[in-house]
């Protein structure tokens, strides 16, 4: 293959890599044009979308990227969710006196390691895509520098985040030990022989590094910490687009590397699963921080991704990437929401600060409670059609035990759902808002329309395109 | 014409005239009130001539589904609605109901008035949707989201213990629902299919019925609501506006029962055969117990709530009983009750929205000054003690009848659960209405105005017609009863006959 019909292959990372590096000069050399900087990456990563959604499909560098369905999926929503959040930092910032045009490039990084893990196809790109994104997340956290607690968030995340890519590449050295090959093709013919235990050995390391990323339980530890710390705008970004692609990754490795050893791998996600879906929902109830409440969320809401994928067939794999797709809208308007509100000038992120919000934002309070809904799991919002999804691939896959712990959790998360909508809903205002910002405003409508009632059409097309991208994997 | 669908939807169109008033208007504008309080009550009413039309083109000789609509949706769910005689009533009942509640709140609901009449349209598109769905998934999603309006209902707008009485509501129904979607969800894998017609031609193993059946229970036991499960149901209407009350003892009690009509009978006959009499059990001891807890209440709410409980404890016995005079006699025990009981509840908020306090010991004498109110809460007080002539009088004898032939100790326990109903509806009435004034507040107490003798006038009628004429209403669900109970009795042996 010549290097030109392998870069052919690679043009939306190409404009990404370009784009951002152009863009950090002109940041460079004038630094007052963030808004140029902003819109320039917007551009950049609609451009990128685009080029996604129009590449062909073939394998490139040797095995090294994969441009197939599932990449493309991927990849077209988490460059369209990386766009939203640059808007919405911008002038989050802005509002603050930060003036940083490092914001839209980093995010434009972290999109291009985003892109090379849900295409990555050996073990050597998967470790690069994951640790370009994760670095340029490390500083977004800490973006707000003057701020104590944004300091101390992107510290804790990169020191665990360094132990997790520590495992990760650990067990990336094991695998490559046992199997003789970095490929995910050649390692799955290992994967199938007898009494490779080294190879699973090497595996479990992998899966606690990637269950780090996600932050499924019990490597969650991170989250709620940084969840509270970071900027509220970088939050949005990173509970959405990073998990997408992580939990894509993860797919695409146990999928295309070890769909072999789907009896093994099955029994640590179930285990993932079910603690993750216990930490969120127990560890929710007790939280005020509504940032750390989400975190316990999220945490609880990639218990149902890795539990539609833990059950190792097809459609576990279209369930977990309708759910993260629907979920990624739901909590980036909800941080859009949180983004857009503040009182006297002062962010709004506990729950007594959002009492009597439906008199004082009648429409921000509605969207809120929409996506709260919708995070509950409740009819006929999107959050329900994702769990549709994945309980009942767990169902069909004879999991019981895992879906009808599933369920019974997100009774107990339900409880703290309700606080916030009761607050919102049944309690006295303490005073009046600030005028929301029109950008933040419009992303959280935007997504609550689509939450409800505008999912219930685009299902029809979402569901499509996920079985496509899931028959990419290497499951049946 | 999608009727049904037309049905369904009439209440939203009215919502979302309300949320633009709302959105654009300012918070607590009078205005915004009085528009929002008419697009409710025009939008009901347009909703109530449309079931109307509904009830007068429905063919009562096809026991099968009629006005069906159907549309793929995703993932191979279809959105199919339909109904057939056994639903086609309760649709009638909601849209009936409806412009009553929105009646009855003109006055007493002053705050946040917009958001109030919005949760109740919600409401009863969700509810109507319950009734006309024929997916399961469509029918879960109906099913649940009626949960939020009905939170936020009770949240808002309750008494004092309302944050707990609303949480404790959802919470409760949410856990019985979610396992019903583990077993929904089931169905669907294993059948292929998500269409509720096919599924009831649909003959499961009787082992997986007996699973499917205890989810499906687990979801219909709290919303019936059926002992011991039913402590939310006091809490709830206790602290509940009284169109709340109304709704929920009116219309959404019916949604349990409907939900074994429709999906435990039909689709797992051998385990609702294998589980009747644990349902005869717990029926019998909701029938009892329920009333003496009934008897014993100083809060009036609360004393017709446990006479719900108890009255519901009825009908989950007359629909397992099986045979026709079972079945009839639930269904028209439902609507009956729909009828009566939300009628009670608004003669507790005449009282209350005057005095605005609901212990029975501070009420008495009331005929000196509200004879009006003293003959219309007496009437009702009669047909829930099922008094011939009242429609309470028919479902009850008709479901003792059916019951009787299955168990004879059943029924027994069903006819003493009747005569308590006597004994604690009539020492209310008596506590209430009759002797000498003792509260000193009560000399000045006014008789019905023109607005309430309106909103009672319709609930008079229907109890006396459906008291006098119940033929106009088995006419119309015989057929699709007696299909119930044939293919009923065909996949059990026979073994009742």
């Amino acid at each position: 293959m010549t290097i030109s019909a392998d870069l052919s292959l690679a043009w939306p990372e190409l404009i990404l890599a370009v784009g951002a590096l152009t863009l950090l000069v002109v940041g460079a050399f004038a630094p007052k044009q963030t808004a140029l900087v902003g819109a320039g990456s917007v551009v950049v990563l609609l451009a990128a979308a685009l080029a996604s959604a129009t590449q062909p499909f073939g394998v490139a560098f040797g095995g090294g990227l994969i441009s197939d369905a599932a990449a493309t999926f991927a990849k077209v929503a988490i460059y369209l969710a990386s766009a939203v959040a640059i808007p919405l930092g911008q002038s989050w910032f802005a509002r603050r006196g930060v003036k940083a045009f490092e914001f839209p490039v980093l995010i434009l990084l972290a999109s291009l390691g985003m892109g090379m893990m849900v295409g990555s196809g050996d073990l050597i790109s998967l470790y690069m895509g994951v640790e370009l994104q994760s670095l340029a997340l490390y500083v977004l956290a800490a973006m707000h520098r003057d701020n104590a607690k944004a300091s101390e968030a992107g510290l804790k995340y990169f020191v665990l985040g360094a132990l997790s890519s520590g495992l990760l590449l650990y067990g990336a050295s094991l695998i490559y030990g046992f199997a003789g090959s970095t490929l995910y093709s050649e390692i799955a013919l290992s994967a199938g022989a007898e009494g490779n235990t080294g190879l699973l050995f090497g595996l479990v390391f992998l899966i606690c590094g990637i269950a780090f990323k996600v932050s499924a339980a019990p490597f969650h530890m991170w989250t709620p910490d940084v969840y509270e710390g970071a900027p509220t705008p970088v939050v949005a970004f990173f509970a959405a687009a990073p998990k997408l692609a992580a939990m894509v990754l993860f797919a695409r490795v146990l999928g295309d590397g070890f769909a072999a050893a789907a009896d093994q791998w099955q029994q640590i996600l179930v285990v993932l699963a079910i603690a993750s879906v216990a930490v969120g929902a127990f560890a929710g109830l007790v939280q005020s921080n509504i940032k750390r409440l989400w975190a316990y969320s999220s945490i609880a809401n990639v218990g149902y991704a890795v539990l539609g994928l833990s059950s190792g067939t097809a459609e576990g794999v279209q369930a977990m990437l309708m759910f993260m797709v629907l979920y990624m809208i739901d909590v980036t308007g909800f941080f859009a929401c949180l983004a857009a509100l503040s009182r006297g000038g002062r962010s709004m992120e506990t729950l007594q600060d959002m009492a009597g919000l439906i008199k004082e934002r009648p429409a921000i309070a509605l969207a809120m409670t929409v996506f709260a809904l919708s995070a509950l799991g409740l009819p006929p919002f999107s959050g329900f059609f994702g769990k549709y999804y994945v309980f009942k691939a767990a169902l069909d896959a004879g999991l019981w035990g895992p879906a009808v712990f599933g369920l019974v959790g997100s009774v107990v998360a339900a409880f703290y759902y309700l606080r916030l909508i009761k607050a919102m809903w049944f309690d006295t205002s303490p005073g009046a808002t600030d005028k929301p910002p029109v950008e933040a405003n419009a992303i959280a409508l935007v997504a609550a329309v689509f939450t409800f009632p505008v999912v219930i059409i685009a299902l029809r097309g979402l569901d499509g395109l996920a079985g496509q991208a899931a028959r990419a994997f290497g499951l049946v | 014409m999608p009727l049904l669908s037309l049905i369904t939807y009439t209440p939203l169109l009215g919502l979302l005239g309300i949320l633009t008033l709302r959105l654009m208007g300012k918070p607590e504008d009078p205005a915004t009130s009085t528009g929002a309080r008419w697009i409710a009550l025009i939008t009901t009413m347009a909703t109530l001539a449309l079931s109307v039309l509904l009830v007068a083109r429905f063919n009562p000789n096809d026991p099968g589904f009629q006005f069906v609509e159907e549309a793929p949706w995703f993932a191979g769910l279809y959105y199919r609605m339909g109904v057939d005689g056994i639903s086609v009533l309760f649709v009638l009942l909601t849209a009936f109901l409806m412009p009553i509640c929105i009646a009855a709140s003109w006055k007493s609901i002053e705050t946040r008035v917009p958001e109030y009449m919005m949760a109740f349209l919600l409401l009863e598109t969700l509810v109507i949707g319950v009734f006309c769905a024929l997916d399961l998934v469509l029918f879960y999603a109906f099913f649940e989201f009626g949960l939020v309006p009905m939170f936020l209902i009770i949240g808002i707008w309750g008494g004092q213990r309302r944050v707990y009485a609303a949480f404790k509501f959802f919470l409760y129904t949410l856990l019985g629902s979610v396992l019903m979607l583990a077993a929904i969800l089931f169905m669907i894998g294993s059948t292929g299919t998500s269409s509720i017609p096919e599924l009831m031609q649909y003959k499961f193993e009787a082992d997986v019925q007996t699973w499917l059946w205890l989810a499906f229970f687990a979801s219909f036991a709290v919303k019936m609501p059926m002992w011991p499960v039913h402590t939310w149901l006091p809490d709830a209407h206790v602290e509940a506006p009284t169109a709340g009350s109304v709704f929920l003892a009116g219309i959404l009690l019916k949604m349990g029962g409907y939900g074994f009509l429709r999906f435990s009978l039909p689709m797992f006959p051998n385990a609702s055969d294998l589980f009747t009499p644990l349902i005869f059990a717990l029926s019998a001891i909701a029938v009892v117990y329920t009333s003496l807890v009934a008897f014993r209440q100083t809060d009036v709410k609360k004393l017709i709530a446990y006479s719900s409980v108890a009255h519901m404890g009825l009908v989950t016995m007359g629909i397992f009983s099986g045979n026709v005079q079972g079945e009839q006699g639930a269904i028209y025990q439902m609507l009956s009750h729909g009828v009566i009981s939300g009628a009670l509840f608004l003669c507790v908020g005449v009282i209350y929205d005057r005095m605005h306090t609901r212990e029975i010991k501070l009420y008495g004498g009331l005929v000196t000054r509200m004879p009006v109110y003293a003959a219309v809460f007496m009437l009702f007080t009669m047909g829930n003690v099922g008094l011939p002539g009242t429609s309470g009088f028919v479902g009850e004898i008709l479901t003792m009848v059916g019951v009787y032939q299955i168990s004879t100790w059943t029924a027994i326990a069903a006819t003493s659960g009747v005569i308590l109903s006597a004994v604690y509806m009539l020492t209310l009435y008596r506590a209430v209405v009759f002797g000498t004034i003792t509260n000193p507040k009560l000399e000045t107490i006014t008789d019905l105005n023109w607005r309430e003798m309106a909103i009672f006038v319709p609930l008079i009628v229907a109890t006396l017609y459906m008291g006098l004429q119940p033929n106009s209403v088995f006419d119309l669900t015989a057929a699709s009863v007696d299909q119930l109970v044939q293919t009923y009795q065909a996949a059990i042996g026979g073994a009742h006959p």
